[in-house]
């Protein structure tokens, strides 16, 4: 397996590199602004334009807030850009994966189920339209070629930035035939946060979905008792969200006070 | 323990206000169970429903049991969890990514070295350093993990045992699972909760001595382990308690997303460190251990025989680290790696004099490193990941995401006991009362790890 991964990586590359020619060639036609990057690692390569997931902004050198930046930096502003989109080949059995399920959607009138395809550090991820979610989920199990049959479990991400699609759930599939793991996201926006429910296809995924309607208010349609799994019954709000805060209380020692974790300094 | 009958009203003392409570409420308080089948009376025949836990010895941790019997046998079985939630996933977008593993690995206690690890290899794929880490890291991480899915199978089964009233295998099982735990406070100063694993490495490289201790505690326990296969392989009371209860099989297995012992008690060799090798298990001769009888004692005799397996693991990890003695334990990037190292001082532990006097009295930008990095840490590019690992109960898998920031942005641990918790009902409906205690034991569920 290990000496799978590392071909991955290595068959990763050149998807990476497709897009950075891509990028290239938009940007480059435009102003002329655009430089080849020095060192063309993935990381010093701007995502393609048109395509990138951006899901955040950071303020200044530290993300320091309240206090003043004495470090000149504070009105640095960099964008919080997730990995985009990758373009074929995928690498390794990424490719017959994406195949069998693309040839299995295009056999329906659900082509558009798969919203886009991201390889990143050798794990496959794929975001799916979220009302054809228990579709594509019924396939990846049942296909003989994809045959996921093991379902790790659900988790929520909140995103409250990533406008329109704030909340994700996280679904990470195992298919114990051909020994290979995929990632399957969706997204609900916070004003309507409803997600199929999987359990008719994963029973494994009960509590989890509980878990996940517990700790980020995601609602997963169909679930057979969709109820608080971890905090009581009666507790308001929904812990994990990025919008509920930590709490905590200030701890006074010797005449000194320390402030609760999420009003401490923060550098991120 | 409280029974509920559904007959006529009675006041419940112990209902909150404005609670309903249906039917006549009785509370156990022990040697009174005379008392309450005469008030029962006439309505001994219908349905009653038990409330177990969440504070029951036998119920392995703070879990409830919400079981409804007729008779002796169990028609419905719920679990209610959350007693021990923690808030760990949340505090730990709150703190830096080094600090993360002293979040994680207090999740489930009795097999930390796995939570950390878990945690640790997902951080290393985002920073894409997974082949950068040193071969003496990779190892001790090994044997570390080997010695911690002895302890817990070790308390698997004596809890279990205890459960069962097999008190001699509770307490020859927790003597050996000090051994281990001497082991582990030898090695990284703590006996749990031990934030060991980092981001890139270890924390501290092998105390003088403890390869002697290491091979001590080998040759003890081939002396000690068929000591519990005398104990109980064999004993008629022991099989019978055991066998044929917490029937589960494959197909039940892959429903449920089970995993782990239980899912090897159906006779499929899934696991994670033959299948999707991690940390270089692919290097380890040991054999994964199958049982076909998909019930409890199956499962008593998988963790038994991988107890045997786990300490082969530990003497190749032994002789491998007698080879690597002064070798790295931590990634050779300075930006990752933590800049102090912990040393003997006449006060005992500390951080490593010669390191304090490098920072405060020769370099300042050695000062504003060790600062920087200490309080400020490490950015990890944005991006998710999840390298799931055979932990003793199962794949436990921590789904990392980051935005680029000194802290995770999300940290999502699926812990095998939670999931497999879920067979409770499928595994005891239809059994006797007693039987529910032993499936759910065999299921080894960690409060810790499933409420987290």
């Amino acid at each position: 397996m290990s000496d799978d991964k590392t071909d991955q990586n290595k068959a990763a590359r050149p998807a990476e590199e497709s897009n950075l020619e891509k990028a290239k060639q938009e940007t480059g036609t435009g102003s002329g602004v655009a430089e080849p990057a020095p060192e063309q690692s993935p990381e010093n390569v701007p995502a393609p334009t048109g395509e990138v997931r951006a899901v955040g902004v950071r303020h200044g050198m530290f993300g320091a807030s309240g206090t003043g930046d004495t470090s000149g930096y504070g009105g640095l502003v960099s964008a919080t850009v997730f990995p985009a989109p990758s373009q074929r080949p995928y690498g390794g059995w990424f490719d017959e994966v994406a195949d069998a399920l693309e040839a299995r959607l295009s056999a329906t009138d659900l082509t558009a189920a798969i919203e886009s395809v991201v390889v990143h550090r050798g794990e496959i991820t794929f975001h799916v339209r979220r009302e054809d979610l228990p579709f594509v989920a019924q396939m990846l199990r049942d296909d003989e070629a994809l045959r996921f049959e093991f379902c790790s479990g659900v988790s929520g991400v909140h995103y409250p930035e990533d406008t329109g699609r704030e909340l994700h759930a996280v679904y990470h599939l195992t298919s114990m035939t051909h020994n290979r793991r995929i990632r399957v996201e969706v997204t609900a926006p916070d004003s309507d946060p409803h997600v199929p429910s999987l359990v008719s296809i994963y029973p494994t995924l009960d509590w989890h979905e509980r878990e996940t309607y517990d700790m980020f208010g995601l609602i997963f349609d169909g679930h057979p008792a969709l109820t608080r799994v971890l905090m009581p019954d009666d507790w308001p709000g929904h812990p994990q969200r990025k919008d509920y805060p930590l709490g905590g209380i200030p701890v006074e020692y010797k005449g000194g006070s320390i402030p609760p974790p999420d009003q401490r300094r923060s550098y991120s | 323990m409280s029974t509920e009958t559904s007959t006529a009203n009675q006041q419940d003392l112990y209902a909150a206000p404005g609670e309903t409570s249906q039917g006549r409420v009785f509370t156990v308080t022990g040697q009174d169970w005379d008392s309450i089948t005469q008030s029962i009376g006439d309505a001994a025949e219908e349905r009653v429903v038990v409330n177990m836990g969440p504070q029951h010895p036998s119920t392995h941790g703070v879990l409830r049991l919400i079981l409804e019997l007729e008779g002796e046998t169990v028609t419905e079985a719920r679990c209610g969890i959350g007693y021990l939630h923690t808030g760990i996933e949340k505090n730990m977008e709150y703190r830096s990514w080094v600090q993360g593993t002293t979040f994680c690995t207090r999740m489930d206690y009795l097999s930390p070295f796995y939570n950390e690890a878990t945690y640790v290899l997902g951080v290393e794929r985002l920073l894409d350093i997974e082949d950068d880490i040193p071969e003496k890291a990779q190892v001790m991480r090994v044997l570390l993990m080997e010695l911690n899915r002895i302890s817990s199978h070790l308390v698997a089964i004596a809890t279990g045992g205890m459960e069962i009233g097999a008190l001699t295998v509770m307490t020859i099982g927790f003597r050996e699972r000090e051994l281990v735990l001497d082991l582990f406070e030898l090695i990284t100063g703590l006996r749990m909760n031990h934030a060991f694993f980092r981001p890139g490495g270890v924390a501290q490289d092998l105390p003088p001595g403890a390869l002697d201790e290491i091979r001590d505690f080998i040759a003890l326990m081939k002396k000690r382990l068929p000591e519990y296969a005398a104990l109980c392989n064999a004993n008629p009371i022991f099989k019978g308690r055991l066998e044929g209860v917490g029937h589960l099989d494959l197909a039940g297995c892959m429903a449920l997303g089970m995993t782990g012992p239980v899912l090897r008690s159906t006779g499929y060799a899934w696991d994670l460190r033959k299948t999707q090798p991690y940390s270089g298990y692919e290097d380890y001769d040991f054999e994964v251990q199958t049982w076909d009888t998909c019930d409890s004692y199956g499962r008593f005799r998988i963790r038994l025989n991988e107890m045997w397996e786990s300490l082969k693991i530990v003497g190749q990890c032994a002789d491998r680290l007698a080879g690597l003695e002064g070798a790295p334990v931590m990634v050779s990037d300075k930006k990752i790696a933590w800049p102090s190292q912990l040393a003997i001082g006449s006060d005992g532990m500390g951080n490593s004099l010669d390191h304090i006097r490098h920072i405060m009295g020769e370099s300042m930008e050695a000062l504003i490193h060790h600062f920087k990095l200490v309080t400020e840490g490490f950015r990890v590019p944005a991006g998710q990941a999840y390298v799931p690992i055979e932990s003793p109960r199962g794949e436990l898998g921590a789904h990392v995401v980051s935005d680029g920031g000194t802290r995770p942005f999300r940290a999502h641990f699926r812990d095998p006991s939670f999931t497999n918790l879920q067979a409770t009902s499928v595994m005891s409906e239809g059994g006797m009362v007693a039987d529910v205690i032993v499936a759910i034991a065999s299921i080894d569920p960690v409060m810790g790890g499933v409420d987290r």
